[in-house]
């Protein structure tokens, strides 16, 4: 345990003492005196005698602490909370700390710690965003808690399933299929020819960097309001990446095995299915990532423009006019799960195609 | 088998022009064991690429089965050898040997058949699942050898083939390269660095001397055909050595 | 010189040229359909070549044809003054000082970050996880609500803009820092601590500069998407001034020709903004020994 850390200890005891103090000179309320006093002169103890000094201790600290928040939050914010509050952080702060340094470690528990630290951290945002939301009355047309959110979000479901099925499956997936399959036709049509490639590379670069997203209000005159338009502009947007990528990746590959496949006089059909296309095939699934996230963008932001009223974005853009700031999270909650979830499935395809790229090689080797 | 005559070739740089091939002139039999000898820019590795037709020459004649190179490489006459052992990483170890049986349209069981014949011929019986990167690097070579054997082409082309990899792995290649060469009866074209293993396991050996890369003697092996390793230790052995580094040195002469 | 002409101007010009044509011959197909009707209600008789000439002349077409933008663009650029509120300057102004603070922001805001997680192993367990999955979001879908929040506390105007900006350019400036922070091999980092060096030392002499050409690609990555969250920042607050809001009126009047100049003029100001960083990245690059 380094200084650093034994400070940090040190004032996350004080704290959790000043917390009961504040607690025994304003309100008795018995388990919950126990609970903190019990925390407080744990705390000591340990310092005082180098006990119980495991990660997992400050671990447990840290959750007898946010459970103590979190039963008496909600009638009226105990007193001594902020000291609480701080001494549960760095209380759970510790713990991080110190199971993230710990050292001979079995790579099964080491597994584990990788997975339990970020979700143990994103619980504690949540808690903290709950906590000082409610305790400090924070009005939800500034930020609502994550439990008027989980409310909302049950109480919609229905609303929050069409705006789904309006920006996801019929503007942005559509739009996405077509804008990369297109651009993955376009990039083999072109492959063949250097000249092309060199002018249409440049290009693509240059349009992947614009804001494309500008092009909404055209496409919603052309193709009128509904996901026809918003469609179109993910196919834009996801086009120039998608092509860049796959001429890029049809590009690369070493001197020995285009010299091997000349070897064998094989057709210039046959040397793109057999070597480049799987050469090719990281840079591909790298735009097909990037592309995922571009399509829900340009789905989300078309609708700003316009758009029957349904749909992701138009209901974010209504509801935060109407200061209904708990269905706007809702609906980024949405976005959110949508989000990574589409990224997640397209990363576990690549990791199922593209298992003998060096990125992805440890996972096979044992 | 392969007769090369006046072959020049010249390559275009940025620094001007490089004469990479000088008056080459060689003739090379069914059945030998050639290999190429000299120190680096000499020019064996782009004679071996100009037999098989991965460069051009700007003038002189080469024959390779009777053809020119461009038609040998479309009747698919020699299986190339590169220094590294280039096997695609997405495809495991079967998948790559069979790779030129798939170019060429080889029927599936016969496939099968083949690739499983010379995966043993190489004594990679067992590694079929494998992945090339979960080999070692002597068995990734071995692999790519099987690969250039499988279509069953009468001329092997080696560029350094065990350049990169130990020394007591490549003893323990070079032996297998000898047995597999008497069992199939191949003409085999190797490139190489060191003298030991040019003597070891030619017939003939091509020794060649840069600025331009050019031929400056061909020696006739006289070891007998049997040879095990031990034999790197015999006077015969020394000797014929001793001849090649004399003709490199010769080479070198008059720089 | 001639190789260069030969191998990048020459196709890309081509390519440009090809564009253009299409162009034009969409200009003249989208727009026909309106044209012959208002011939057909005006009774006029018409020719092919009439048509070529006055679908390229249209108040609110449907594609306005190249020459027509560029000559708005002409006009809203120096005929008009720069402080006057139809002029193209001022509007991209506003877009560039909020893309430009974000971006300044958002950039330090990354490096700091990077920083923290590659020299504190708890950051890293911690935080590194979310700032990935986070990347898979789509964060531009709460611009609206930042303006709105922070609107309620007081702010408005470049501010509100600039943070979404910041939001946005932050994420890949932490993720490619982090990549590049973690750079050098492990021979590197052994020579370092055979000189018993201290972890300053190593951060100041060894990660820092590895990290740099990470940077410089994430730089540009970031500044793309600043630009971006500007436009898009500007659309909620009712369309008061900037390129976004340009969009938006534009929309709202059909005023297709607007619409396009604003698009046009944002495509400058990315391109401009990616030259500007490429050229400083390759002059810092090469001063540091970079081959390419």
């Amino acid at each position: 345990m380094n200084k650093f850390q034994k400070t940090q200890q040190v004032i996350a005891s004080m704290l959790a003492l000043l917390a009961l103090q504040n607690f025994i000179f304003n309100v008795f309320n018995y388990p919950v005196l126990f609970c903190i006093t019990l925390l407080a002169l744990l705390g000591v103890i340990r310092i005082l005698y180098d006990y119980f000094n495991n990660g997992i201790f400050d671990f447990l600290f840290s959750i007898l602490g946010m459970t103590i928040l979190i039963l008496h939050v909600y009638d009226s914010p105990p007193n001594g909370f902020w000291p609480l509050l701080i001494s549960i952080w760095l209380y759970g702060w510790l713990a991080i700390e110190k199971i993230t340094h710990q050292k001979n470690v079995s790579p099964f528990f080491r597994k584990i710690f990788l997975i339990t630290v970020p979700i143990f951290f994103g619980i504690w945002i949540l808690f903290a965003w709950e906590v000082v939301t409610i305790g400090l009355n924070i009005p939800m047309v500034i930020l609502p808690s994550p439990s008027l959110i989980f409310i909302q979000f049950v109480a919609s479901l229905e609303t929050l399933w069409a705006d789904f099925i309006q920006t996801f499956v019929k503007a942005a997936l559509t739009g996405y299929l077509i804008g990369c399959g297109s651009a993955f036709l376009v990039a083999i049509l072109i492959d063949k020819s250097l000249f092309l490639r060199r002018g249409l590379l440049p290009i693509g670069n240059f349009i992947s960097a614009i804001p494309i997203v500008g092009i909404a209000p055209i496409m919603i005159m052309w193709f009128g309001f509904d996901w026809h338009s918003k469609a179109a502009v993910v196919v834009i947007m996801t086009f120039f990446p998608m092509l860049v990528n796959t001429v890029t990746g049809l590009s690369v590959n070493n001197s020995i095995d285009r010299d091997l496949l000349k070897t064998y006089a094989s057709s210039y059909t046959q040397s793109l299915i057999k070597m480049r296309l799987p050469a090719a095939a990281p840079f591909i699934f790298n735009a097909l990532k990037i592309n995922s996230t571009l399509a829900l963008i340009g789905a989300i932001i078309a609708e700003f423009f316009g758009s029957p009223t349904v749909g992701l974005g138009f209901r974010i853009s209504v509801e935060v006019g109407r200061l209904n700031l708990d269905m706007v999270w809702a609906e980024i909650v949405v976005a959110a799960i949508v989000g990574s979830a589409s990224y997640g499935v397209i990363s576990f395809i690549e990791k199922k195609v593209t298992f003998w790229h060096p990125s992805n090689r440890k996972t096979l080797e044992k | 088998m392969i007769s090369v005559k006046d072959l020049d070739l010249i390559f275009e740089t940025n620094d001007g022009p490089v004469q990479a091939l000088s008056n080459v002139s060689l003739e090379i039999e069914k059945g030998d064991f050639v290999s190429f000898i000299g120190p680096s820019g000499c020019g064996k590795t782009t004679l071996l690429r100009t037999i098989a037709a991965l460069e051009k020459p700007t003038s002189g004649n080469l024959l390779v089965n009777g053809l020119s190179p461009e038609d040998a490489r479309k009747n698919r006459a020699y299986g190339y050898v590169f220094q590294a052992a280039g096997l695609y990483p997405w495809r495991n170890i079967y998948r790559n040997v069979s790779l030129p049986l798939e170019i060429m349209g080889y029927k599936k069981n016969e496939i099968t058949r083949i690739v499983e014949k010379v995966l043993k011929l190489v004594d990679l019986t067992g590694f079929e699942k494998k992945f090339p990167w979960q080999l070692s690097g002597g068995m990734q070579q071995r692999a790519s050898i099987a690969r250039a054997l499988s279509f069953n082409a009468n001329i092997l082309l080696m560029d350094e083939p065990f350049g990169a990899l130990d020394e007591i792995v490549r003893d323990h290649l070079n032996e297998q390269l000898l047995k597999l060469w008497e069992t199939t009866n191949k003409t085999i074209c190797f490139v190489t660095h060191s003298i030991s293993e040019a003597v070891y396991l030619s017939t003939k050996i091509v020794v060649m001397s840069p600025r331009p890369g050019r031929i400056t003697d061909i020696i006739e092996n006289t070891l007998p055909s049997n040879r095990p390793l031990e034999i790197r230790d015999s006077k015969e052995f020394l000797s014929v050595s001793q001849r090649v580094r004399e003709g490199l040195r010769s080479g070198h002469s008059y720089e | 010189m001639i190789n260069y002409f030969k191998n990048s101007f020459l196709p890309i010009l081509s390519i440009v040229i090809i564009i253009f044509a299409i162009w034009y011959i969409f200009t003249v197909y989208l727009n026909s359909s309106i044209q012959i009707d208002t011939y057909e209600r005006q009774k006029i008789d018409w020719e092919f070549s009439d048509l070529v000439k006055d679908t390229m002349s249209q108040k609110k077409p449907l594609l306005p044809a190249p020459h027509q933008i560029i000559s708005e663009m002409y006009k809203t650029i120096f005929m008009i003054k720069i402080t006057s509120k139809k002029s193209l300057i001022f509007h991209s102004y506003i877009t560039l000082s909020s893309t430009l603070l974000g971006f300044a922001f958002g950039t330090i805001l990354g490096i700091i970050l990077a920083i923290c997680i590659v020299e504190n192993k708890a950051m890293d367990a911690s935080l590194m996880p979310w700032i990935i999955a986070s990347q898979t979001i789509p964060i531009l879908a709460i611009a609206p609500m930042i303006i709105i929040i922070l609107n309620a506390f007081g702010l408005s105007g470049l501010l509100p803009k600039a943070l979404i900006s910041t939001y946005l350019s932050f994420f890949p400036i932490a993720v490619g820092m982090v990549k590049g922070l973690r750079s050098p091999e492990i021979s590197y980092l052994d020579l370092m601590y055979t000189y018993n060096s201290s972890r300053l030392n190593v951060f100041w002499k060894l990660r820092l500069p590895s990290s740099v050409p990470y940077l410089f690609a994430s730089m540009k990555v970031a500044i793309a998407i600043s630009l971006v969250g500007a436009i898009v920042g500007e659309l909620p607050t009712g369309a008061v001034a900037g390129l976004g809001a340009r969009l938006l009126t534009g929309s709202y009047f059909g005023l297709t020709i607007q619409i396009w100049s604003a698009l046009v003029m944002a495509a400058i100001l990315a391109g401009t903004l990616i030259f500007i960083l490429n050229f400083i990245s390759r002059i810092t690059l090469k001063s540091m020994g970079s081959q390419e």
